[in-house]
């Protein structure tokens, strides 16, 4: 026991700090990922959802492709992908300088891929849940199509979405696990370094299953107080 | 049926035309809509032609047979973890639905952890942990299986797995009407003839679509098994990638992944089809 206590101490002597830092990437990360997943899986939606067919078209490809594919082989494609992209276009442009892609921000875009495809279909499931009347509605009484999305149609989509999205929120967590892969500094690669200067293992990555789960349990107290914010236009009815 | 002989029709009465067509109005959604298409159809033909264009016999003839190789594993892999998980996951649906609170509270807390953690820290966990307790290990004979990273890999994966379909099928099992062990009792039968031949036909095809996303989950989350050196796909993939720089590997690996996920979701929904049709009311 006392021993454990020196192995997760904080300072030199300890991995505390470093984990905890590692914590603090993963989160950053998810946090960081979130409003772009929502922002791109929320047009995707609208695409799925418009009489359009060439958008409808557009947005089924997109999800498709990105839903399909392991989150780990998208995660290389973004990050060779445009590791490769960036040379050749400053090789074009006659520059020979490469150019680093910054870990954090390939792990960003590959999540939010990810993340934007699936919440797509939760969005497009709540499009489908509110009624042609509350369009018709907000047009009977003067609102461009703009103010009906503002006033009318998203306070009720979000209430409809939440769970389908806290669920993904959940899995966006876990996911940011394999950006350690491409060197990010997260939960995962903190406590692999410590594993392995400590030959401590299954002390550190069962520290690591730890801490997940606290920020599993953390974020449901937190989508637990949101879920109350948004349910409280319901007790009215 | 009385016909008067004086209104008599001469004429053969035209039928109304129907409306112009109208053109659909050339509206800014629809140029959005172009774009957007164009975009997307841009990047995956552009992708396509760079797979084209790039052809190199060797790199196929080369690399080839080790995706086939891959391929194989990464399929092995799934099939393995996802029955041993089936058989593992039955016991724990049945604990979670027990009416004795212990048990119903060991269950779940083996669902949040397997569910709330990262399949790739239980991966690490089994392998690189399995490695401390070697000398335990050896003295009850089981290093030999804990020693080999594709065995380590289908342990996690199978418990992983045994704790998603084990929620999948207490759900089944709870959206079955109370009703239906009501009337099996009342027919005489026993609690596990009631399960086996009323409730469980029920519960499966409410688990059939669960089941379908469960397994693509699987397929697409077995890539990590790359990263503690089994050469499934993913890691044939990673080598030709080392080996050649050569960004078309990840692209191949891509396609090939794409068509996997693809197939067995429409194999899946031809069978729910199959399956689901006393349901169905139309035909």
């Amino acid at each position: 026991m006392d021993e454990i206590s020196t192995l997760l101490a904080l300072g030199d002597t300890g991995w505390g700090d470093e984990i905890a830092a590692g914590v603090g990437v993963t989160l950053s990360l998810a946090l960081a990922t979130l409003p772009l997943g929502l922002l791109i899986g929320f047009f995707i939606a609208l695409a799925k959802q418009s009489e359009e067919p060439t958008l409808r078209l557009a947005g089924n490809i997109y999800t498709t492709v990105f839903r399909g594919l392991p989150e780990l082989l998208t995660l290389f494609l973004v990050y060779f992908g445009a590791q490769i992209g960036i040379r050749e276009l400053m090789l074009a442009m006659g520059s020979e300088t490469s150019i680093e892609i910054n870990s954090f921000f390939a792990g960003m875009v590959a999540l939010g891929l990810v993340f934007s495809s699936f919440s797509s279909e939760v969005f497009l499931s709540a499009f489908r849940a509110i009624p042609r009347g509350q369009y018709e509605g907000g047009q009977a009484i003067g609102l461009t199509r703009f103010q009906t999305m503002r006033l009318i149609i998203l306070p009720q989509l979000i209430r409809i979405a939440l769970p389908g999205l806290s669920n993904l929120w959940m899995i966006l967590l876990k996911d940011t696990a394999l950006v350690s892969v491409i060197g990010l500094s997260d939960i995962i690669r903190q406590t692999g370094i410590a594993a392995r200067v400590t030959k401590e293992a299954f002390l550190f990555f069962g520290v690591a299953c730890l801490l997940y789960l606290v920020l599993a349990i953390l974020s449901s107290v937190a989508i637990g107080a949101i879920n109350r914010w948004a349910a409280k236009g319901d007790t009215a009815r | 049926m009385s016909t008067s002989p004086t209104a008599v029709v001469n004429e053969r009465i035209q039928p109304a035309l129907p409306p112009p067509l109208v053109a659909r109005r050339w509206s800014g959604t629809r140029t959005v809509g172009w774009i957007a298409l164009a975009a997307m159809l841009g990047l995956l033909g552009g992708l396509s032609l760079y797979l084209i264009l790039s052809w190199d016999l060797e790199l196929i003839t080369k690399y080839g047979p080790k995706y086939w190789q891959g391929l194989q594993i990464t399929l092995g892999l799934v099939a393995t973890s996802i029955v041993f998980g089936a058989a593992m996951s039955l016991p724990v649906a049945m604990a979670r639905l027990s009416p004795n609170r212990a048990v119903g509270a060991l269950a779940y807390g083996y669902v949040y952890l397997f569910r709330g953690t990262p399949l790739l820290a239980q991966v690490f966990l089994v392998y690189y942990g399995a490695g401390e307790f070697r000398p335990e290990l050896q003295s009850v004979g089981l290093w030999g299986f804990f020693r080999d990273p594709w065995n380590c890999a289908v342990f996690a994966f199978a418990l992983n797995t045994a704790a998603y379909q084990a929620e999948i099928l207490r759900g089944a099992i709870q959206s079955v009407a109370k009703g239906q062990w009501e009337a099996a009792e009342a027919l005489g039968l026993t609690r596990l003839q009631a399960f086996r031949k009323i409730i469980l036909p029920q519960a499966l095809i409410v688990a059939l679509r669960p089941y379908g996303n469960e397994i693509i989950l699987m397929l697409k989350g077995s890539a990590i098994v790359a990263i503690i050196t089994v050469l499934d796909l993913m890691g044939e993939t990673r080598r030709a990638y080392s080996r050649s720089f050569d960004f078309q590997t990840y692209l191949w690996a891509a396609v090939i992944y794409l068509l996997m996920v693809e197939t067995i979701r429409n194999i899946w929904e031809r069978l729910e089809k199959h399956l689901t049709r006393h349901l169905r009311r139309d035909g």
